[in-house]
């Protein structure tokens, strides 16, 4: 059942101001929503004051800085730096992005640091993605075949390939699916944009050979067609990707399987 | 914009009921319909008629829009924003029409 109010015990506080840099000119303040499971106490949002003059433009070079420097134990997921990798997804000023793609002068004043929306948290920025990537396990995201190996590769002309430009360069930070409302009220059965995205790019693959298939496993109340074009996961997308699309794509070929 | 399509759905079918009761009233009587009557051409019952004349509009409008997503088509950012508003606008349009000529058939308010 729906809930509509947080629980007591996710009630958000104000938390601790640490200190300013001495001798800075250009601050800039971070309000980051903090909890650890070994406290015991409620998520509190911490406030930091980083020298934009001597930090990397990104917003994760500001928590990198943080976490050397003033507090060692705000924790966050990050790898590559670069938007390939998606670990650094978080909710920054109201708009789920990667850390390291956004610049930290996009925000006006000072900057909120969220986890990802409407998932469990394990601490501070860390949300739990078991689930999410239990669902991308269910899609089987695998080239599947019934015909006999070529000696080489499975060639494709280079028309072909370019059926799946705008699906092959997601990198799964989840960043849409936390923000569908869709997948907030039914994430435990509904796939939500990213996963779909993810779907329908083994389906646009031609050297795939189990469409069919898939398209058996979509066919779900649920699973597709809680998908309500709410155009949510598009606005989001941190690589510009268009998940909306994608699977209203799928909705087409489940029409066109069946006349 | 999606919400609204589903408060404008709602409000569709509790509008559906004045409909029927309406009707009702037409079949049973004289009298119980001059009480419909009076209660839709009541100031109350006018505004309830004038947002369920938007939300008809709204939902009809917005359902089009839905029909051309289904086709794979308007999914650019750009796109979705001027059709939403596009639909905004259309059916604020096509209330006011209905209303004014409605009026202008009965001449006068």
């Amino acid at each position: 059942m729906a809930e509509f109010t947080l629980p007591k015990n996710s009630k958000v506080t104000e938390g601790k101001e640490w200190p300013k840099p001495e001798g800075a000119t250009d601050l800039k303040a971070f309000k980051i929503y903090r909890w650890s499971p070994d406290s015991g106490e409620n998520p509190r949002v911490d406030t930091y004051h980083i020298d934009l003059d001597d930090c990397g433009p990104m917003v994760l070079d500001a928590l990198i800085k943080i976490k050397n420097e003033v507090d060692s134990t705000l924790t966050f997921r990050r790898s590559c730096r670069e938007g390939v990798c998606g670990s650094c997804a978080m909710n920054i000023d109201g708009t789920n992005t990667l850390a390291c793609t956004k610049y930290i002068n996009d925000a006006k004043g000072y900057v909120r640091i969220y986890p990802l929306p409407h998932q469990s948290v394990i601490k501070d920025l860390v949300p739990d993605q078991t689930h999410f990537f239990a669902q991308y396990r269910q899609i089987e995201p695998w080239l599947k075949t019934d015909s006999q190996a070529p000696e080489r590769e499975r060639l494709q002309s280079p028309e072909d390939r370019a059926k799946i430009d705008g699906l092959w360069e997601c990198v799964l930070c989840a960043c849409c699916s936390t923000s569908c409302p869709s997948y907030w009220w039914n994430e435990d059965r509904y796939l939500g944009p990213a996963i779909l995205l993810q779907a329908y790019r083994w389906l646009a693959d031609t050297r795939d050979e189990a469409a069919g298939d898939r398209l058996d496993q979509l066919e779900d109340p649920f699973r597709l067609y809680r998908c309500h074009t709410i155009m949510n996961c598009t606005r989001t997308c941190p690589k510009h990707l268009n998940p909306a699309k994608a699977i209203a794509e799928i909705k087409k070929m489940m029409v066109e399987r069946g006349v | 914009m999606s919400i609204l399509h589903r408060i404008t759905g709602v409000g569709l079918a509790v509008g559906t009921l004045l409909l029927v009761w309406w009707l009702i009233a037409v079949a049973t009587g004289p009298t119980a319909f001059d009480t419909v009557q009076s209660f839709i051409g009541s100031i109350v019952g006018r505004i309830l008629l004038l947002a369920w004349t938007f939300a008809l509009y709204y939902h009809l409008c917005n359902g089009i829009r839905h029909l051309v997503w289904d086709s794979g088509r308007g999914f650019e950012i750009s796109t979705a924003n001027a059709s939403g508003w596009l639909v905004v606008v259309a059916s604020v349009v096509l209330t006011v029409i209905s209303w004014v000529s409605g009026y202008t058939v009965l001449g006068g308010v």
